[in-house]
């Protein structure tokens, strides 16, 4: 099962797409990103597997490559060496028209939200569903569902404005979940948030993560790692320097 | 795909530049009127060309009586015989066309009259102010030299004139015209697309957020695109129409209760020519703006 690039992105030959062989969820070998007209990489020779169900942290500090990890699972850049795989398809050799539906499976959730302040709550995660085709009675159904679950049930009509930012951050997460995506990624998300509302977002994507789903969170917050006792990644200028199971943010603070 | 929900994108995309859209319909009316007029004068151009271009001839007048004071015809009227040799000789030439016509100055005189009417200068004329000629059809139009070098210094021979030399400066002069009107609607179109660039790049400026969510989400591009081709293809075509409602009430205007009235000898063009160039003129209303955005879209809206 070992997979061998030389680095050709575009190479005619389209192997079937292999599904979900064993339960790697992501797979990196021997991945690297330059970015252009840059000397330094961004990620170096990163090599790593994460499996299904597991919840995961990315720690280091800015500049390590955190950001340029999560945006190569998102395919938002490609590899510039090696071989990234996400829900067992290798993103080098998915074409461009293929990117969406790969996108529908994997969730996002961000620092800053990203919520329309013009739609509603219940519209603002309804409108995840209407850009993909989904029919209008499936979105009736599925959308209070998925506000329960968050815990915002009854607060479909509500502007995000007129909710607190714990709360914006359980929107955007519904938005996220409410496709029932394989993947969660969430970079940052309790970085607007003050310590408590930081535990209640963490106890639900714990929630999330017991349902099967696995999750790849990038974060800063020392208390939350420690506290969480997950497996904990560290990169640090590009190289992945730790990977432990169970592990605790870092010893240098 | 969701229509309503692809409605309201572009309706809330067309209002929100409303000065935008407004500017892209103008310059879009404005050029595609001036292409649809431009097409339909080289039609009218051309259906003139056929109508006069058979018509017309290679005419020798001969000398009356009223002209015996000029060159050849210093010694009066032309007489028999020489109209006799002359038409021997024309029926000998390989490009002329048999049979040769001859008009008498009676007959001169009726097609005058067909041809001005009653206009008060028709009722000055009378029969023998009018030459006497042979009218001569050549093969080919383009020898008319030939004629002309062999004719034209006869005694009895007023002169050997050409008519497509009468019609030529008009046909000239609306080639010229129609050259023109081309070029100004090339700028106007160039006009019209930057103006469909930059609006397409305000669009997506100010949807980023939207997109932006789509792209997370899993929108196709194609999606993701689409309200921004319409809303483009939509101003488009309202350019569109209103450029057919200009050439439209250019053709009643100024043809059928202006020009037609004036100038009857010239066979304007009908209304089934304009109905040709109307569907065109939607057609490419609709697509240069819908074009136009999508490669827009490339530079300004990341998929």
């Amino acid at each position: 099962m070992v997979t061998h690039t030389d680095g050709s992105r575009n190479s005619a030959t389209r192997a079937p797409i292999q599904v979900d062989r064993g339960a790697s969820v992501i797979r990196f070998d021997n991945v690297s990103k330059t970015y252009p007209k840059q000397n330094r990489p961004a990620l170096r020779d990163v090599s790593l597997e994460i499996e299904r169900g597991e919840f995961v942290f990315l720690v280091g500090s800015s500049g390590s490559g955190k950001s340029t990890f999560l945006r190569l699972l998102l395919r938002e850049e490609r590899a510039s060496h090696g071989a990234v795989h996400v829900l067992g398809k290798d993103l080098a050799k998915l074409s461009n028209w293929k990117v969406p539906q790969m996108r529908r499976q994997v969730g996002t959730v961000f620092q800053d939200f990203r919520l329309l302040p013009n739609k509603t709550v219940g519209q603002n995660v309804a409108f995840a569903l209407e850009v993909i085709g989904k029919p209008r009675g499936q979105i009736r159904k599925t959308v209070p569902e998925v506000l329960e679950l968050v815990g915002l049930g009854g607060k479909e009509d509500r502007m995000p404005g007129e909710l607190s930012g714990g709360e914006q951050q359980r929107v955007a997460i519904a938005r996220a979940f409410v496709n029932r995506p394989m993947l969660l990624i969430a970079d940052e998300p309790t970085g607007n948030l003050d310590p408590q509302t930081s535990v209640g977002i963490m106890k639900l994507l714990d929630r999330i993560n017991r349902t099967g789903t696995t999750v790849v969170m990038a974060t800063h917050d020392q208390q939350i790692v420690d506290q969480m006792r997950k497996r904990v990644m560290e990169l640090e200028k590009g190289r992945l320097v730790r990977d432990q199971s169970r592990g605790v943010y870092g010893y240098q603070h | 795909m969701r229509a309503q929900f692809v409605l309201s994108e572009i309706g809330v995309g067309l209002r929100r530049n409303l000065t935008m859209t407004v500017a892209v319909i103008v310059s879009v009316a404005l050029s595609l009127g001036l292409f649809g007029a431009s097409l339909l004068m080289r039609d009218q151009v051309s259906t003139m060309k056929g109508y006069w271009y058979d018509k017309v001839n290679v005419s020798i007048f001969f000398c009356n009586k009223n002209d015996a004071e000029s060159g050849n015809c210093a010694k009066g009227a032309a007489t028999q015989q020489q109209k006799n040799e002359i038409k021997a000789e024309l029926d000998r030439l390989p490009i002329v066309q048999k049979p040769v016509v001859y008009e008498s100055s009676d007959q001169a005189y009726k097609h005058y009259k067909e041809q001005f009417g009653d206009t008060p200068v028709a009722g000055l004329v009378t029969p023998d102010q009018l030459p006497e000629s042979f009218r001569v059809k050549l093969k080919d139009p383009t020898k008319y030299a030939v004629i002309k070098s062999a004719f034209s210094e006869r005694p009895g021979v007023q002169e050997v004139q050409d008519q497509r030399d009468t019609v030529e400066p008009l046909f000239n002069l609306l080639n010229g015209m129609n050259i023109a009107a081309l070029c100004v609607m090339g700028l106007m179109l160039v006009v019209a697309l930057m103006l469909i660039v930059n609006t397409v790049r305000v669009s997506a400026f100010s949807r980023r957020r939207e997109t932006g969510i789509m792209r997370l989400v899993g929108a196709s591009s194609f999606y993701i695109q689409m309200p921004f081709i319409l809303e483009a293809a939509i101003a488009g075509l309202l350019g569109a129409t209103f450029a057919c409602v200009l050439i439209v009430g250019g053709k009643y205007v100024l043809i059928n209760n202006w020009l037609a009235k004036k100038i009857q000898v010239i066979n304007f063009i009908g209304w089934d020519s304009v109905a040709a160039v109307l569907p065109l003129v939607l057609l490419i209303g609709l697509l240069m703006p819908a074009l136009a955005a999508f490669f827009a879209l490339r530079k300004y809206l990341k998929v």
